[in-house]
């Protein structure tokens, strides 16, 4: 239950919902995956510890490198996907709140 | 801590329901989806059309970082002032078909409101293509830099 709600901590976060889709084809080594972003090096490789912690990644090391692969049994558990939906809406539907809350109510 | 939206998307149908609990009087809620200056506000769209009756259509456009315009739209086939929406959703110039939306406002109240969201979608395929979107749209923005940027202004 625990290491549940840390996936969805994971994948809660762009940059690391990204690196996914990015592994997702074909694993990647640490440098190659930090070229595709803007963010510093330091700030990727944290966000891949975090994606190997909850094991969203595997590792494999490959000559002086390490690779980067999904771990696809895992990221079926993540119910295809849906937390990053389910966010999107809250996200709307947050906004809409605080909006009506400031709106003077007609009576 | 209790989630105030919930997805239920059972696995092999082709429908799902959201469902959301608000701090908030169920008029104020209904107002939300029916007035256009704050569908725009919430949503991040432009209303072009919305027309609360009975047979109306809507019409949104969104503006993405690139400067692309995107058209949403559908027609709203009832509409119960307080109680009800029964919509169609499409987006436009993209390859998936139209979907079907009831949307149920309930009091449960005088301050507290919930919205049900039922969706049903041409296909189980097509259901779970769009649940996946937003997770797409994570690369776009690892992908260009200026997107980045600009979404930030």
């Amino acid at each position: 239950m625990n290491l549940r709600r840390d996936v969805f901590q994971a994948i809660s976060d762009p940059t690391r919902r990204a690196i996914l889709l990015l592994v997702a084809s074909q694993a990647m080594s640490a440098g190659a995956i930090a070229a595709n972003f803007d963010t510093a090096r330091p700030t990727v490789s944290r966000h891949l510890h975090i994606l190997t912690e909850c094991e969203l990644l595997t590792q494999e090391q490959n000559g002086r490198e390490i690779f980067y692969q999904t771990n696809i049994i895992k990221m079926k558990a993540i119910a295809d996907f849906i937390e990053p939906f389910r966010q999107m809406w809250d996200e709307r539907f947050n906004k809409l709140e605080d909006i009506m809350k400031k709106h003077p109510r007609k009576k | 801590m209790e989630q105030k939206t919930k997805i239920h998307a059972e696995d092999g149908k082709q429908e799902l329901t959201i469902t959301r609990s608000f701090d908030l009087p169920v008029d104020l809620l209904f107002i939300a989806y029916t007035d256009p200056e704050i569908v725009e506000q919430w949503m991040g769209t432009k209303v072009i059309k919305l027309e609360n009756k009975n047979h109306g259509g809507y019409q949104f456009e969104t503006t993405d970082p690139m400067g692309n315009k995107h058209l949403f739209s559908g027609c709203i086939h009832e509409i119960i002032e307080n109680n009800s929406i029964i919509r169609t959703f499409e987006m436009n110039n993209t390859p998936f078909p139209v979907q079907l939306e009831y949307l149920q406002f309930e009091a449960v109240t005088d301050n507290t409101s919930l919205l049900t969201m039922h969706v049903i979608y041409k296909s189980v395929a097509i259901r779970d293509q769009i649940l996946k979107l937003p997770f797409a749209q994570g690369i776009n923005m690892a992908h260009n830099r200026i997107q980045e940027i600009q979404s930030k202004i």
